[in-house]
């Protein structure tokens, strides 16, 4: 696409779980330090094209993916790919907020000593800094001891941020992170994804066309056209041209909400 | 008969079925406590049996109750948590796993009196520790073997999936996340199950008799022998000894038991 270099760059993907043929022939390039949303109808197969990014649906049993993705040019499902350290490159955050039953520190800090640092005042650093760019420091600086299940709904998401932010990924892939939230933190956490967008490849999966809206540069419609069929990507632009002048007309029902 | 009528016998009949579970509970206890009472006192805790009654206490039986106990419990941990982090963890569903699951339930069906046998024959005998807190425990570890280990399963299976996926997602490895985020998850739930276990290890008799010994002494080592208090009971009681002794000796049993349980309530209310 114009020339443009991708982060992520996925080419011909097809993805099966067991006999059901779920995505087919998708390719896309995910451009570095924008905002890429993914839209489209509930079991379309944004979120399982999502954990492809980072070979979470590797968990699954009885997944099988064909064609490429590369990360920096370089294929992830390559055979000597160690998923740990992708993972640690893209990080994730979940639909549901999934902080550990553990101190909002230790929640913090727990990426940092899985992957070796042990040092406290280094870890007291990284904690103090991913709480602070996730927008969550001054309303637990003072209690970072206590449970981060203790937190509500919208901080213990901010907290799942500032866990991803402090292992210092490259990409972020958000899978609905604002559908179990309440209105003013989902304000937050947009405004959040503003300010990251300037450090980190941002992915979105949204079910919410006025979020892509609000928060996205580019925007990719998937839709699978009958149940049985396995999703393809409909179309791929700019979030702008996407949804004022969309080329095709199946994009354009879909976001003037004549199904879906 | 009305509908009605029928309808009320039928309630009654299923009450008194239940309640009747209440009152043998009760009546038990009560049993228990009235015949027991009067052979308790401090000295009965602290001192050793004296004279052809085996009059004056219990002390050392209570010791090596407490001791044999404590080795089972040393002894099953690593094996039942291993088996089970196993189980739920890395096996995949398979012929495997439900060849271990069923070696688990027959285990557990095991009359405790074949365990005892076996730990004569094995531990005392063929592997010669002789009667001892070491052969009694590691009987015992077998009879808590299948207990732990299918409570600690349950247990693990019960921690939330977004744990494990929150700990994938950051680059942790599939050991990573089991030893630092599903088994703390897991452990007041394995802890309620390790107690109930060791409840069920200090009120067994058959097992201990057999591979523990019936010398009353107080342990101090692994080999030493030394008899329990269930089997100190058991001997006061069938030989005619004291029956006011075995009273007193099971009401202390008891209460010990009883402690644990709820102790083991207690710790499972706690989570979450």
């Amino acid at each position: 696409m114009n020339g443009d270099t991708f982060k992520i760059n996925v080419e011909h993907l097809d993805f099966h779980y067991g006999d059901f043929f779920a995505l087919e022939d998708i390719s896309v390039g995910i451009r570095q330090y924008a905002t890429t949303a993914f839209i489209g109808p509930s079991g379309c197969g944004k979120s399982t094209f999502l954990r492809c990014l980072n070979r979470m649906n590797d968990l699954i049993p009885e997944t099988k993916v064909e064609g490429k993705i590369t990360l920096d040019g370089n294929d992830i499902y390559a055979p000597d790919v160690d998923t740990a350290s992708l993972r640690r490159r893209v990080g994730m955050i979940f639909q549901a907020p999934n902080p550990f039953p553990m101190s909002i520190y230790d929640n913090v800090a727990y990426g940092p000593r899985i992957h070796g640092t042990t040092n406290k005042a280094q870890l007291d650093e990284i904690v103090e800094k991913s709480l602070t760019r996730a927008a969550l420091w001054k309303e637990v600086s003072g209690k970072l001891n206590t449970s981060g299940l203790a937190l509500s709904g919208g901080q213990q998401q901010r907290l799942c941020i500032a866990r991803v932010i402090a292992v210092d990924p490259e990409v972020l892939l958000m899978d609905e992170p604002c559908s179990a939230i309440d209105p003013t933190s989902i304000q937050k956490i947009e405004d959040l994804m503003d300010e990251l967008k300037s450090k980190y490849t941002i992915v979105i999966v949204t079910h919410n066309m006025q979020q892509a809206a609000r928060v996205s540069d580019w925007t990719a419609f998937f839709l699978a056209e009958h149940a049985d069929r396995p999703a393809k990507l409909i179309e791929y632009d700019k979030t702008d041209t996407m949804f004022t002048n969309p080329s095709d007309k199946r994009t354009e029902d879909y976001i003037t909400g004549r199904f879906g | 008969m009305s509908k009605r009528l029928a309808n009320n016998i039928a309630i009654s009949v299923l009450w008194v079925a239940a309640a009747s579970t209440v009152f043998v509970l009760a009546w038990l206890l009560a049993y228990v406590v009235v015949k027991g009472l009067p052979a308790l006192s401090w000295s009965f805790v602290t001192q050793w049996p004296t004279g052809v009654t085996a009059s004056g206490g219990i002390f050392p039986t209570i010791v090596a109750t407490v001791y044999v106990t404590a080795v089972g419990f040393v002894l099953v941990i690593p094996v039942a948590i291993g088996a089970a982090v196993y189980l739920a963890e890395y096996a995949a569903s398979g012929r495997f796993v439900n060849v271990i699951r069923f070696a688990a339930d027959s285990l557990a069906s095991v009359p405790s009196i074949v365990f005892g046998l076996f730990g004569l024959a094995f531990f005392v005998y063929a592997l010669g520790f002789k009667f001892s807190m070491l052969s009694g425990g590691l009987a015992l570890s077998l009879m808590m073997l299948p207990l732990v280990m299918r409570t600690t399963e349950e247990a693990i299976r019960a921690v939330p999936q977004g744990y494990r996926l929150g700990s994938y997602g950051l680059g942790g490895s599939k050991w990573q996340t089991v030893r630092r985020v599903v088994l703390p998850a897991a452990a007041p739930r394995i802890a309620t199950g390790i107690i109930l276990a060791m409840g069920r290890a200090a009120g067994e008799t058959a097992v201990v008799m057999f591979t523990a010994g019936m010398a009353i002494n107080a342990p101090i080592f692994l080999t030493d022998p030394g008899r329990t208090m269930t089997s100190h009971l058991y001997v006061l009681a069938m030989e005619g000894i004291s029956v006011k002794n075995a009273f007193g000796t099971a009401l202390l049993l008891v209460g010990m038991i009883l402690s644990f349980n709820l102790f083991a309530r207690w710790m499972a209310g706690r989570r979450g």
